[in-house]
Protein backbone atom coordinates (compact mmCIF):
# COMPACT_ATOMS: atom_id res chain seq x y z
CA UNK A 1 0.00 0.00 0.00
CA UNK A 2 1.80 3.03 -1.43
CA UNK A 3 1.21 6.59 0.23
CA UNK A 4 0.44 9.04 -1.98
CA UNK A 5 2.77 11.80 -2.77
CA UNK A 6 1.68 14.99 -1.88
CA UNK A 7 4.13 18.07 -0.80
CA UNK A 8 1.38 20.49 0.39
CA UNK A 9 1.36 18.11 3.35
CA UNK A 10 4.77 20.10 4.52
CA UNK A 11 2.26 22.65 5.29
CA UNK A 12 0.70 20.23 8.28
CA UNK A 13 4.00 19.77 9.03
CA UNK A 14 4.88 23.60 9.30
CA UNK A 15 3.90 24.45 12.55
CA UNK A 16 5.95 21.54 14.58
CA UNK A 17 9.38 22.50 12.33
CA UNK A 18 8.51 26.70 13.43
CA UNK A 19 8.60 25.46 16.72
CA UNK A 20 11.71 23.10 16.94
CA UNK A 21 13.03 25.48 15.02
CA UNK A 22 13.30 27.84 17.66
CA UNK A 23 13.71 25.73 20.18
CA UNK A 24 16.48 23.43 18.83
CA UNK A 25 18.29 25.27 15.73
CA UNK A 26 18.58 28.42 17.13
CA UNK A 27 20.28 27.30 20.54
CA UNK A 28 22.72 25.06 18.00
CA UNK A 29 23.54 27.71 16.53
CA UNK A 30 24.70 29.80 18.94
CA UNK A 31 27.06 26.30 20.66
CA UNK A 32 28.66 26.35 17.14
CA UNK A 33 28.94 29.61 17.44
CA UNK A 34 30.85 29.14 20.85
CA UNK A 35 33.07 26.05 19.93
CA UNK A 36 34.83 28.10 17.15
CA UNK A 37 35.51 31.09 19.43
CA UNK A 38 37.24 32.30 22.63
CA UNK A 39 34.68 34.12 24.81
CA UNK A 40 37.05 36.85 27.20
CA UNK A 41 34.26 38.81 28.23
CA UNK A 42 31.01 39.85 26.70
CA UNK A 43 32.05 42.10 23.46
CA UNK A 44 35.58 40.11 23.24
CA UNK A 45 35.49 37.13 21.02
CA UNK A 46 38.53 35.54 19.16
CA UNK A 47 38.23 32.61 16.37
CA UNK A 48 40.17 30.27 17.43
CA UNK A 49 39.04 27.62 14.82
CA UNK A 50 38.88 24.09 15.87
CA UNK A 51 41.43 24.81 18.63
CA UNK A 52 38.30 23.72 21.56
CA UNK A 53 37.80 20.63 19.40
CA UNK A 54 41.19 19.25 19.60
CA UNK A 55 41.68 20.28 23.08
CA UNK A 56 38.26 18.57 24.17
CA UNK A 57 39.30 14.92 22.13
CA UNK A 58 42.72 14.76 23.35
CA UNK A 59 41.15 14.86 26.91
CA UNK A 60 41.65 11.50 29.01
CA UNK A 61 39.18 12.66 31.55
CA UNK A 62 36.65 12.70 28.55
CA UNK A 63 37.64 9.33 27.71
CA UNK A 64 37.08 7.81 30.64
CA UNK A 65 33.21 9.51 30.66
CA UNK A 66 32.90 8.03 27.71
CA UNK A 67 33.90 4.34 28.43
CA UNK A 68 31.58 4.58 31.40
CA UNK A 69 28.62 5.87 29.89
CA UNK A 70 29.13 3.83 26.55
CA UNK A 71 29.12 0.89 29.24
CA UNK A 72 26.27 1.93 31.23
CA UNK A 73 24.47 2.53 28.30
CA UNK A 74 24.32 -0.79 27.16
CA UNK A 75 24.11 -2.22 30.21
CA UNK A 76 20.86 -0.41 30.66
CA UNK A 77 19.70 -1.61 27.50
CA UNK A 78 20.61 -5.08 27.95
CA UNK A 79 18.58 -5.11 31.51
CA UNK A 80 15.58 -3.25 30.96
CA UNK A 81 14.54 -4.18 26.95
CA UNK A 82 14.15 -7.84 27.67
CA UNK A 83 12.61 -6.98 31.35
CA UNK A 84 10.05 -5.00 30.11
CA UNK A 85 9.12 -6.85 27.18
CA UNK A 86 9.05 -10.19 29.76
CA UNK A 87 7.13 -7.38 32.24
CA UNK A 88 5.00 -6.51 29.88
CA UNK A 89 3.97 -10.04 28.82
CA UNK A 90 3.55 -11.11 32.20
CA UNK A 91 1.01 -8.09 33.18
CA UNK A 92 -2.61 -9.14 33.31
CA UNK A 93 -4.44 -7.96 30.05
CA UNK A 94 -8.24 -7.46 31.67
CA UNK A 95 -10.15 -5.99 34.18
CA UNK A 96 -8.91 -4.05 37.76
CA UNK A 97 -6.03 -5.87 38.02
CA UNK A 98 -4.79 -4.67 34.46
CA UNK A 99 -5.74 -0.95 35.35
CA UNK A 100 -4.09 -1.42 39.16
CA UNK A 101 -0.58 -2.71 37.71
CA UNK A 102 -0.19 -0.08 35.42
CA UNK A 103 -1.07 2.67 37.55
CA UNK A 104 1.63 0.87 39.91
CA UNK A 105 4.09 0.26 36.76
CA UNK A 106 4.16 3.59 35.59
CA UNK A 107 4.85 4.84 39.44
CA UNK A 108 8.45 5.08 39.45
CA UNK A 109 7.99 7.56 35.73
CA UNK A 110 5.81 10.16 37.31
CA UNK A 111 9.12 11.30 40.08
CA UNK A 112 10.81 13.96 39.18
CA UNK A 113 14.27 13.04 38.48
CA UNK A 114 15.85 14.89 41.27
CA UNK A 115 13.48 12.95 43.89
CA UNK A 116 14.35 9.78 42.36
CA UNK A 117 18.10 10.42 43.40
CA UNK A 118 16.94 11.43 46.35
CA UNK A 119 15.05 8.65 47.37
CA UNK A 120 17.62 6.17 46.39
CA UNK A 121 20.23 8.63 48.27
CA UNK A 122 18.86 7.28 51.13
CA UNK A 123 17.11 3.69 50.34
CA UNK A 124 20.62 2.76 49.09
CA UNK A 125 22.88 3.55 52.47
CA UNK A 126 23.94 1.14 54.84
CA UNK A 127 23.20 2.66 57.86
CA UNK A 128 19.53 4.06 57.12
CA UNK A 129 18.13 2.47 53.55
CA UNK A 130 16.09 -0.31 53.30
CA UNK A 131 18.34 -1.44 50.68
CA UNK A 132 22.18 -0.92 51.72
CA UNK A 133 20.88 -2.39 55.26
CA UNK A 134 19.40 -5.47 53.61
CA UNK A 135 22.43 -5.83 50.94
CA UNK A 136 25.12 -5.77 54.06
CA UNK A 137 22.72 -8.11 56.11
CA UNK A 138 23.37 -10.22 53.20
CA UNK A 139 27.17 -10.09 53.74
CA UNK A 140 28.27 -8.01 51.39
CA UNK A 141 30.46 -4.88 52.17
CA UNK A 142 28.16 -2.54 50.32
CA UNK A 143 28.75 1.22 50.53
CA UNK A 144 27.37 3.25 47.56
CA UNK A 145 29.66 6.58 48.81
CA UNK A 146 33.04 4.65 48.75
CA UNK A 147 32.93 1.96 46.52
CA UNK A 148 33.15 2.75 42.90
CA UNK A 149 31.48 -0.31 41.94
CA UNK A 150 29.12 -0.26 44.41
CA UNK A 151 28.02 3.27 42.90
CA UNK A 152 28.09 2.25 39.07
CA UNK A 153 25.60 -0.53 40.71
CA UNK A 154 23.24 1.44 42.33
CA UNK A 155 23.26 3.85 39.81
CA UNK A 156 22.31 1.16 37.24
CA UNK A 157 20.16 -0.36 39.29
CA UNK A 158 18.31 2.90 40.00
CA UNK A 159 18.14 3.47 36.21
CA UNK A 160 16.58 -0.04 35.65
CA UNK A 161 14.15 0.56 38.63
CA UNK A 162 13.35 3.88 37.19
CA UNK A 163 12.85 3.23 33.16
CA UNK A 164 11.81 -0.56 33.42
CA UNK A 165 8.40 0.75 33.07
CA UNK A 166 8.59 2.73 30.15
CA UNK A 167 9.73 -0.65 28.27
CA UNK A 168 7.17 -2.42 29.93
CA UNK A 169 4.29 0.21 28.86
CA UNK A 170 5.46 1.03 25.13
CA UNK A 171 5.42 -3.09 24.67
CA UNK A 172 2.39 -3.53 26.77
CA UNK A 173 0.28 -1.47 24.53
CA UNK A 174 1.56 -3.15 21.44
CA UNK A 175 0.95 -6.32 22.68
CA UNK A 176 -2.74 -5.06 23.21
CA UNK A 177 -2.93 -4.67 19.72
CA UNK A 178 -2.17 -7.90 18.34
CA UNK A 179 -5.94 -9.28 16.82
CA UNK A 180 -7.07 -12.15 19.12
CA UNK A 181 -6.92 -13.85 15.51
CA UNK A 182 -3.68 -13.93 15.62
CA UNK A 183 -3.38 -16.37 18.46
CA UNK A 184 -6.26 -18.23 17.78
CA UNK A 185 -4.41 -18.92 14.80
CA UNK A 186 -1.13 -20.24 16.93
CA UNK A 187 -3.28 -21.95 19.03
CA UNK A 188 -4.77 -24.29 15.82
CA UNK A 189 -1.57 -24.49 14.59
CA UNK A 190 -0.43 -26.09 18.19
CA UNK A 191 2.17 -23.25 18.58
CA UNK A 192 4.33 -23.00 21.81
CA UNK A 193 4.08 -20.48 23.90
CA UNK A 194 7.84 -19.47 23.02
CA UNK A 195 7.14 -19.88 19.33
CA UNK A 196 4.21 -16.99 19.65
CA UNK A 197 6.48 -15.03 21.08
CA UNK A 198 9.08 -15.37 18.46
CA UNK A 199 6.67 -15.47 15.29
CA UNK A 200 3.46 -13.13 16.05
CA UNK A 201 4.01 -11.04 19.33
CA UNK A 202 7.64 -10.19 18.92
CA UNK A 203 7.35 -9.17 15.00
CA UNK A 204 4.50 -7.04 15.79
CA UNK A 205 6.04 -5.29 18.77
CA UNK A 206 9.06 -4.07 16.54
CA UNK A 207 7.22 -0.48 16.35
CA UNK A 208 7.11 -0.02 19.81
CA UNK A 209 10.36 -1.68 20.51
CA UNK A 210 12.29 0.93 18.23
CA UNK A 211 10.98 3.68 19.96
CA UNK A 212 12.19 2.02 23.17
CA UNK A 213 15.13 1.58 22.46
CA UNK A 214 16.05 4.76 20.51
CA UNK A 215 14.29 6.62 23.89
CA UNK A 216 16.21 4.56 26.50
CA UNK A 217 19.80 4.93 24.72
CA UNK A 218 19.22 8.74 24.36
CA UNK A 219 17.97 9.28 27.80
CA UNK A 220 20.22 7.29 29.32
CA UNK A 221 23.21 8.50 27.23
CA UNK A 222 22.57 11.92 28.21
CA UNK A 223 21.51 10.86 32.08
CA UNK A 224 22.22 13.99 34.77
CA UNK A 225 20.10 14.54 37.68
CA UNK A 226 19.99 11.27 39.28
CA UNK A 227 23.70 10.38 39.25
CA UNK A 228 24.05 13.90 40.45
CA UNK A 229 21.57 13.64 43.28
CA UNK A 230 22.70 10.06 44.24
CA UNK A 231 26.78 10.84 43.98
CA UNK A 232 27.58 13.81 42.63
CA UNK A 233 29.39 11.92 39.95
CA UNK A 234 31.57 10.60 42.51
CA UNK A 235 33.39 8.41 44.50
CA UNK A 236 36.22 9.36 42.03
CA UNK A 237 34.82 9.63 38.94
CA UNK A 238 32.80 6.65 38.78
CA UNK A 239 29.98 7.43 38.08
CA UNK A 240 30.82 10.86 36.42
CA UNK A 241 28.75 10.30 33.11
CA UNK A 242 29.32 12.68 29.81
CA UNK A 243 26.47 15.08 30.98
CA UNK A 244 28.16 15.45 34.61
CA UNK A 245 31.31 15.95 32.85
CA UNK A 246 30.09 18.50 30.30
CA UNK A 247 28.22 20.67 33.07
CA UNK A 248 30.86 20.43 35.58
CA UNK A 249 32.83 22.48 31.96
CA UNK A 250 30.74 24.83 31.42
CA UNK A 251 29.17 25.82 34.59
CA UNK A 252 31.81 25.18 37.40
CA UNK A 253 34.83 26.35 35.70
CA UNK A 254 32.49 28.16 32.94
CA UNK A 255 34.96 27.22 29.78
CA UNK A 256 32.41 27.91 27.24
CA UNK A 257 34.64 27.48 24.13
CA UNK A 258 35.88 23.51 25.07
CA UNK A 259 32.12 22.96 26.88
CA UNK A 260 30.40 24.01 23.44
CA UNK A 261 32.77 21.71 21.16
CA UNK A 262 32.44 18.96 23.66
CA UNK A 263 28.76 19.37 23.70
CA UNK A 264 28.92 19.26 19.64
CA UNK A 265 31.03 15.97 19.92
CA UNK A 266 28.68 14.50 22.25
CA UNK A 267 25.78 15.10 19.94
CA UNK A 268 26.98 13.58 17.43
CA UNK A 269 28.25 10.73 19.13
CA UNK A 270 24.32 10.28 20.33
CA UNK A 271 23.41 11.07 17.02
CA UNK A 272 25.85 8.55 15.26
CA UNK A 273 24.82 5.43 17.93
CA UNK A 274 20.77 6.14 17.69
CA UNK A 275 20.99 6.22 13.68
CA UNK A 276 22.82 2.61 13.89
CA UNK A 277 20.33 1.43 16.11
CA UNK A 278 17.38 3.28 14.17
CA UNK A 279 18.56 2.06 10.92
CA UNK A 280 19.62 -1.64 12.14
CA UNK A 281 15.72 -2.49 13.79
CA UNK A 282 13.93 0.01 10.96
CA UNK A 283 15.71 -2.42 8.02
CA UNK A 284 15.04 -5.83 9.66
CA UNK A 285 11.54 -4.87 9.17
CA UNK A 286 11.98 -4.58 5.50
CA UNK A 287 13.81 -7.75 4.96
CA UNK A 288 11.09 -9.77 6.65
CA UNK A 289 8.24 -7.94 4.83
CA UNK A 290 9.69 -8.44 1.21
CA UNK B 1 -1.28 -21.03 39.35
CA UNK B 2 1.96 -21.24 37.16
CA UNK B 3 5.06 -19.48 38.24
CA UNK B 4 5.06 -17.16 35.41
CA UNK B 5 1.96 -15.55 36.86
CA UNK B 6 3.63 -14.36 39.90
CA UNK B 7 6.30 -12.10 38.02
CA UNK B 8 3.95 -9.44 37.03
CA UNK B 9 2.57 -9.10 40.83
CA UNK B 10 6.58 -9.63 42.20
CA UNK B 11 7.67 -6.77 40.01
CA UNK B 12 5.83 -4.46 41.01
CA UNK B 13 5.99 -5.15 44.44
CA UNK B 14 9.35 -4.38 44.59
CA UNK B 15 9.23 -1.48 42.41
CA UNK B 16 6.89 0.07 45.12
CA UNK B 17 9.73 -1.00 47.74
CA UNK B 18 11.57 2.75 47.01
CA UNK B 19 8.51 4.62 46.94
CA UNK B 20 7.37 2.98 49.95
CA UNK B 21 10.18 4.11 52.12
CA UNK B 22 9.51 7.62 50.05
CA UNK B 23 6.26 7.80 52.12
CA UNK B 24 7.83 6.17 55.13
CA UNK B 25 10.02 8.80 55.94
CA UNK B 26 7.73 11.34 54.94
CA UNK B 27 5.63 10.61 58.51
CA UNK B 28 9.07 10.50 60.24
CA UNK B 29 10.77 12.72 62.36
CA UNK B 30 14.45 13.90 60.99
CA UNK B 31 15.64 11.84 64.73
CA UNK B 32 14.22 8.84 63.58
CA UNK B 33 15.04 9.05 59.48
CA UNK B 34 18.93 9.58 60.63
CA UNK B 35 18.65 7.30 64.05
CA UNK B 36 17.90 3.20 63.86
CA UNK B 37 16.61 1.63 61.35
CA UNK B 38 12.92 1.23 61.75
CA UNK B 39 10.80 -0.46 58.97
CA UNK B 40 7.41 1.54 59.87
CA UNK B 41 7.53 5.10 61.55
CA UNK B 42 7.46 4.65 65.15
CA UNK B 43 6.01 8.12 65.79
CA UNK B 44 3.57 8.71 62.35
CA UNK B 45 3.73 12.37 62.22
CA UNK B 46 1.78 14.73 59.76
CA UNK B 47 4.49 17.49 60.39
CA UNK B 48 6.59 17.16 57.71
CA UNK B 49 3.09 17.72 55.36
CA UNK B 50 2.29 20.85 57.34
CA UNK B 51 5.32 22.79 56.48
CA UNK B 52 5.02 22.26 53.29
CA UNK B 53 0.89 23.04 53.36
CA UNK B 54 1.94 26.24 55.03
CA UNK B 55 4.73 27.86 53.21
CA UNK B 56 3.04 29.17 49.83
CA UNK B 57 6.59 28.43 48.49
CA UNK B 58 5.66 25.36 47.80
CA UNK B 59 2.14 25.71 46.70
CA UNK B 60 3.01 28.49 44.20
CA UNK B 61 5.89 25.77 43.20
CA UNK B 62 3.17 23.79 42.52
CA UNK B 63 0.82 25.42 40.22
CA UNK B 64 3.90 26.48 38.47
CA UNK B 65 5.06 23.09 37.43
CA UNK B 66 1.57 22.39 36.53
CA UNK B 67 1.50 25.58 34.44
CA UNK B 68 3.98 24.74 32.54
CA UNK B 69 3.54 21.44 32.35
CA UNK B 70 -0.71 22.27 30.96
CA UNK B 71 0.73 24.07 28.65
CA UNK B 72 3.74 21.70 26.96
CA UNK B 73 1.23 19.30 27.20
CA UNK B 74 -1.60 21.15 25.51
CA UNK B 75 0.39 22.74 22.59
CA UNK B 76 2.40 19.38 21.56
CA UNK B 77 -0.54 17.20 21.19
CA UNK B 78 -2.18 20.41 19.36
CA UNK B 79 1.18 20.78 16.94
CA UNK B 80 1.85 17.15 15.98
CA UNK B 81 -1.28 15.66 15.43
CA UNK B 82 -1.53 17.40 11.58
CA UNK B 83 1.82 16.89 11.62
CA UNK B 84 1.98 13.08 12.33
CA UNK B 85 -1.03 13.39 9.69
CA UNK B 86 1.23 14.09 7.04
CA UNK B 87 3.53 11.85 8.06
CA UNK B 88 1.24 8.87 8.41
CA UNK B 89 -1.21 9.83 5.28
CA UNK B 90 1.77 11.18 2.36
CA UNK B 91 5.00 11.18 0.85
CA UNK B 92 5.77 14.14 0.76
CA UNK B 93 9.89 15.87 -0.16
CA UNK B 94 12.40 14.73 2.64
CA UNK B 95 10.12 13.15 4.62
CA UNK B 96 11.81 10.44 6.17
CA UNK B 97 14.43 12.68 7.13
CA UNK B 98 12.09 15.10 9.03
CA UNK B 99 11.10 12.19 10.63
CA UNK B 100 14.35 10.88 11.95
CA UNK B 101 15.72 14.58 12.19
CA UNK B 102 12.53 15.39 14.52
CA UNK B 103 13.61 12.75 16.96
CA UNK B 104 17.47 14.01 16.75
CA UNK B 105 16.40 16.70 18.62
CA UNK B 106 15.62 14.71 21.44
CA UNK B 107 19.11 13.62 21.83
CA UNK B 108 20.83 17.18 22.19
CA UNK B 109 22.01 16.26 26.06
CA UNK B 110 20.00 19.03 28.16
CA UNK B 111 23.14 20.17 29.57
CA UNK B 112 24.27 21.41 25.80
CA UNK B 113 21.14 23.82 25.33
CA UNK B 114 21.20 25.55 29.11
CA UNK B 115 23.21 28.53 28.45
CA UNK B 116 21.92 29.08 24.60
CA UNK B 117 18.03 28.37 26.22
CA UNK B 118 19.03 31.30 28.66
CA UNK B 119 20.11 33.82 26.08
CA UNK B 120 17.22 32.92 23.66
CA UNK B 121 14.62 33.02 26.64
CA UNK B 122 16.29 36.06 28.07
CA UNK B 123 16.57 38.18 24.77
CA UNK B 124 13.01 37.88 23.92
CA UNK B 125 11.73 38.39 27.52
CA UNK B 126 10.45 35.23 28.19
CA UNK B 127 12.53 34.27 30.88
CA UNK B 128 11.04 33.20 34.23
CA UNK B 129 7.52 32.34 32.47
CA UNK B 130 6.00 29.42 32.43
CA UNK B 131 6.26 29.71 28.54
CA UNK B 132 10.14 29.53 28.38
CA UNK B 133 9.88 25.93 30.45
CA UNK B 134 7.43 24.65 28.02
CA UNK B 135 8.74 25.91 24.69
CA UNK B 136 11.82 24.25 26.11
CA UNK B 137 10.33 21.04 27.17
CA UNK B 138 8.57 20.96 23.73
CA UNK B 139 11.89 20.29 22.06
CA UNK B 140 12.00 17.02 23.49
CA UNK B 141 8.16 15.96 23.72
CA UNK B 142 6.90 17.21 20.47
CA UNK B 143 9.13 15.05 18.37
CA UNK B 144 7.95 12.17 20.47
CA UNK B 145 4.26 13.03 20.20
CA UNK B 146 4.63 13.03 16.35
CA UNK B 147 6.55 9.54 16.38
CA UNK B 148 3.62 8.57 18.63
CA UNK B 149 0.63 9.89 17.31
CA UNK B 150 2.10 8.90 13.82
CA UNK B 151 1.89 4.84 14.90
CA UNK B 152 -1.95 5.34 16.04
CA UNK B 153 -2.64 7.10 12.94
CA UNK B 154 -1.00 4.23 11.02
CA UNK B 155 -3.23 1.80 12.21
CA UNK B 156 -6.13 3.90 11.20
CA UNK B 157 -7.32 2.12 7.31
CA UNK B 158 -6.89 5.08 4.81
CA UNK B 159 -10.41 3.82 3.23
CA UNK B 160 -12.05 5.88 6.05
CA UNK B 161 -10.23 9.41 4.82
CA UNK B 162 -11.53 8.64 1.34
CA UNK B 163 -14.93 7.40 2.20
CA UNK B 164 -15.31 10.97 4.72
CA UNK B 165 -14.36 12.86 1.26
CA UNK B 166 -16.57 10.77 -0.74
CA UNK B 167 -19.05 12.03 1.77
CA UNK B 168 -18.33 15.14 1.01
CA UNK B 169 -16.52 15.78 4.69
CA UNK B 170 -14.14 19.29 4.41
CA UNK B 171 -10.58 18.36 5.69
CA UNK B 172 -10.78 20.31 8.83
CA UNK B 173 -14.26 18.24 9.91
CA UNK B 174 -13.48 15.11 8.93
CA UNK B 175 -10.08 15.48 10.88
CA UNK B 176 -12.24 16.38 14.09
CA UNK B 177 -15.74 14.66 13.99
CA UNK B 178 -13.85 11.22 12.25
CA UNK B 179 -10.30 11.13 12.59
CA UNK B 180 -9.69 12.24 15.80
CA UNK B 181 -12.16 10.23 17.71
CA UNK B 182 -10.86 7.11 16.30
CA UNK B 183 -7.40 7.74 17.38
CA UNK B 184 -8.31 8.94 20.99
CA UNK B 185 -6.46 6.38 22.79
CA UNK B 186 -3.41 7.57 21.25
CA UNK B 187 -4.13 10.97 21.97
CA UNK B 188 -4.48 9.58 25.95
CA UNK B 189 -1.15 7.95 25.76
CA UNK B 190 0.63 11.16 23.68
CA UNK B 191 -0.45 13.58 26.68
CA UNK B 192 0.53 11.26 29.00
CA UNK B 193 4.29 11.06 27.96
CA UNK B 194 4.46 14.68 27.13
CA UNK B 195 3.25 15.20 30.74
CA UNK B 196 5.21 12.73 31.72
CA UNK B 197 8.76 13.94 30.55
CA UNK B 198 7.82 17.35 31.28
CA UNK B 199 6.78 16.96 34.95
CA UNK B 200 9.98 15.25 35.83
CA UNK B 201 12.78 17.41 33.93
CA UNK B 202 14.45 20.04 36.06
CA UNK B 203 17.66 21.21 34.60
CA UNK B 204 16.05 23.37 32.03
CA UNK B 205 13.12 23.70 34.36
CA UNK B 206 15.32 25.64 36.90
CA UNK B 207 17.56 27.33 34.53
CA UNK B 208 14.85 29.12 32.96
CA UNK B 209 13.15 30.29 35.82
CA UNK B 210 14.56 32.45 38.91
CA UNK B 211 11.66 33.62 41.33
CA UNK B 212 8.61 33.87 39.78
CA UNK B 213 7.60 30.36 38.15
CA UNK B 214 9.79 28.15 40.31
CA UNK B 215 8.86 24.74 39.63
CA UNK B 216 7.98 22.19 42.52
CA UNK B 217 11.12 20.37 42.53
CA UNK B 218 13.30 23.47 42.31
CA UNK B 219 11.78 24.67 45.85
CA UNK B 220 13.16 21.30 46.88
CA UNK B 221 16.44 21.63 46.87
CA UNK B 222 16.36 24.41 49.22
CA UNK B 223 15.38 22.13 52.23
CA UNK B 224 18.77 22.09 52.37
CA UNK B 225 19.15 24.34 55.30
CA UNK B 226 21.97 25.46 57.63
CA UNK B 227 21.03 22.52 60.15
CA UNK B 228 21.92 19.59 57.35
CA UNK B 229 19.21 17.55 55.17
CA UNK B 230 15.88 18.52 56.25
CA UNK B 231 14.87 15.15 55.35
CA UNK B 232 11.66 14.49 56.32
CA UNK B 233 9.88 17.43 54.53
CA UNK B 234 11.81 16.21 51.47
CA UNK B 235 10.06 13.03 51.71
CA UNK B 236 6.80 14.69 51.75
CA UNK B 237 7.54 17.37 48.86
CA UNK B 238 8.76 13.86 47.12
CA UNK B 239 5.15 12.58 47.91
CA UNK B 240 3.65 15.10 46.38
CA UNK B 241 5.11 15.08 43.16
CA UNK B 242 3.76 11.68 42.47
CA UNK B 243 -0.07 12.48 43.07
CA UNK B 244 -0.12 14.54 40.06
CA UNK B 245 1.16 12.19 37.60
CA UNK B 246 -0.88 8.97 39.28
CA UNK B 247 -3.81 10.73 38.69
CA UNK B 248 -2.83 11.21 35.07
CA UNK B 249 -2.26 7.71 34.53
CA UNK B 250 -5.30 6.67 36.56
CA UNK B 251 -7.24 8.64 33.61
CA UNK B 252 -5.30 7.15 30.92
CA UNK B 253 -4.47 3.56 31.78
CA UNK B 254 -7.37 2.65 29.44
CA UNK B 255 -5.87 4.59 26.57
CA UNK B 256 -2.53 2.54 27.23
CA UNK B 257 -3.93 -0.86 27.96
CA UNK B 258 -6.20 -0.14 24.33
CA UNK B 259 -2.86 -0.24 22.79
CA UNK B 260 -1.29 1.37 19.18
CA UNK B 261 -0.28 -0.83 16.41
CA UNK B 262 3.01 1.16 15.08
CA UNK B 263 2.41 1.12 11.44
CA UNK B 264 5.80 2.91 10.85
CA UNK B 265 9.06 1.28 11.64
Amino acid sequence: MDKPTNNRAWLLVLPVLAVVAFSAVIPLMTVVNYSVQDILGPEQHIFVGTEWFRKVLRDPELHGALRRQLGFSLAVLAIEIPLGIGLALALPMKGRSASVSLVVLALPLLIPWNVVGTIWQIFARGDIGLLGLVINALGWKYNYTADALDAWLTVLAMDVWHWTPLVALLCYSGLRAIPEAFYQAARIDGASAWATFRYIQLPRLKGVLTIAVLLRFMDSFMIYTEPFVLTGGGPGNSTTFLSQYLTRLAVGQFDLGPAAAFSLVYFLVVLLFSYIFYTAMTQQGQEKAS
Amino acid sequence: MRPSRLIAPLYLLLSLVPIYWLVSMSLKTNEEILGPFSLFPRLPTLANYLVIFTEPDWRQGYINSLTYVGINTVLSVVLALPAAYAFSRYRFLGDTHLFFWLLTNRMAPPAVFLLPFFQLYSSIGLFDTPWAVALAHMLFTVPLAVWILEGFMSGVPREIDETAYIDGYSFPRFFLRIFLPLIRSGVGVTAFFCFMFSWVELLLARTLTSVETKPIAATMTRTVSAAGMDWGVLAAAGVLTLIPGAVVIYFVRNYIAKGFALGRV
